[in-house]
């Protein structure tokens, strides 16, 4: 049996009060020794900030584990259940404070899966934070080597000076970020270039 | 051609202008399916009548990624994180909000037919007058002391879900000009992987609106389409209590590859 699927909608300006929670920011507390801040902004095709857009992660643990814990909602402090969603402030800056993951298996470089959501996106859109490492791991990486290598730095996140991860987001433009689409779940962009 | 006007809040164009458009688009869509192109089962992200959307849509194709382990797999929700009476939205404050009591309720499945058990729905809307509980929004419409408009459950055994809610109203934005959004209730559903995620929205049946709406026409197929719509039910109804909406969501496929047992209840 193949069913349609129930076409997505735009999250609209007003989920404010109703997806973000308190703790759906911090998959660890701050103090966790392997704590991390992963962070960055929203951009729009006049490269202006998106004051309201939210992001979702979803992650290994730091040794490759995939939770299946509850507590993604309610947050006790001591389970990593890998899902984090934080809402962008006015000048469409995130932050998350999380663990980096680590890598499931022989051959894929360690990434957290990104969703993002927005006024005026119709439909969510993945994308990969890479964490950086050394140039061979990347490449071997079976996702980054099938993107066009001009394109590819938009999926690896940045070592800040302070040791964060810094991320963006870019809608459109120069350095629009490659989004993601994955078998049977069907998108519509439009009309594309 | 002037170019577009890519502020969201300009309500520069006339409803008539905004009609032309959508119905440019769709007229063109409708062409190169009945030629045998591809049926468009979603919403378009790139969709000019939906002023919003024309600087947040990527404007390159997405890239195809088999989906590897994290991928297949979702975050677990229970009853840690959610109170059964979180499903009434009716509850959560001292008086009875205004409006019409409804009961909405359907089933969540996947596309290969699968009941999607013990994951996490999440709701939210407007008021009775067409108003969310939120700062930004300063349309001139009262608030109802009583009445929060968000609501969450997680699925039953059979992908079933009911909430008990009043039916929102339709309320102005600033699109274009005398511009108004189709009655409608937002959700937020996760799957059994992390690409079945999706957030979309309920809509009523019979809605005078839907014509005039860019964001329920960026649909542009009607069979489409008519799959956000409810369908009223009559069996939902209770006496001297509410009505009654029905209302099943498909999610994608699984990519996982399904163990025997697991199929089996």
């Amino acid at each position: 049996m193949r069913l349609t699927p129930t076409p997505a909608q735009t999250v609209g300006p007003f989920f404010g009060y109703a997806l973000p929670y308190a703790g759906g920011e911090a998959l660890v507390d701050r103090s966790h020794p392997g704590a991390v801040r992963l962070h960055g902004t929203v951009y729009d095709g006049d490269g202006v900030p998106v004051p309201d857009a939210l992001l979702e992660i979803w992650q290994p643990d730091e040794h490759g584990g995939i939770s299946q814990q509850p507590g993604s909602l309610h947050r006790d402090g001591y389970t990593f259940t890998g899902w984090g969603r934080a809402a962008v402030d006015g000048v469409g800056h995130y932050s998350f404070t999380t663990v980096e993951p680590g890598s499931t298996g022989d051959g894929v470089a360690p990434y957290f899966l990104v969703t993002v959501f927005a006024r005026g996106l119709m439909d969510r859109l993945f994308t990969r934070a890479y964490l950086p490492a050394d140039p061979s791991t990347l490449e071997q990486d079976r996702l980054l080597s099938s993107v066009p290598a001009d394109r590819r730095q938009t999926l690896i996140a940045t070592r800040e000076p302070d040791g964060s991860l810094g991320f963006d987001i870019h809608f459109q433009g120069a350095q629009e970020t490659v989004f993601l689409t994955y078998p049977n779940t069907p998108q519509f962009t439009g009309p594309v270039e | 051609m002037a170019e577009k006007n890519t502020n969201p809040d300009a309500a520069a164009l006339s409803q008539a202008e905004i009609d032309a458009e959508i119905a440019a688009i769709h007229g063109e869509y409708r062409a190169q399916r009945d030629a045998g192109g591809q049926v468009e089962t979603n919403a378009r992200l790139n969709f000019p009548p939906y002023r919003s959307s024309l600087l947040r849509h990527p404007t390159k194709s997405l890239h195809h990624a088999d989906p590897e382990d994290i991928e297949l797999y979702s975050p677990a929700f229970g009853h840690r994180d959610v109170s059964p009476l979180e499903a009434d939205l009716t509850i959560q404050h001292n008086g009875e909000p205004i409006g019409e009591r409804i009961i909405v309720t359907g089933r969540v499945i996947d596309g290969d037919g699968r009941a999607v058990a013990g994951q996490l729905v999440e709701m939210w809307q407007a008021n009775a007058a067409g108003r969310y509980m939120h700062k930004r929004d300063q349309h001139p419409a009262p608030l109802d002391p009583n009445f929060t408009g968000v609501g969450r459950t997680l699925t039953g055994p059979n992908g079933e879900y009911s909430f008990t809610t009043i039916k929102p109203a339709p309320y102005p934005w600033k699109n274009h000009n005398n511009a108004w959004r189709s009655a409608h209730i937002h959700f937020s559903l996760f799957g059994t992987d992390f690409t079945q995620r999706i957030v979309t929205q309920m809509y009523f049946p019979g809605d005078p609106i839907f014509a005039l709406d860019p964001i329920y026409q960026s649909i542009t197929d009607q069979a489409a389409r008519d799959r956000l719509v409810a369908t009223y039910d009559h069996s939902v109804s209770q006496h001297e209590w509410n009505t009654g909406y029905r209302w099943d969501i498909v999610l994608s496929g699984s990519n996982r590859t399904w163990a025997e047992q697991e199929e089996e209840h």
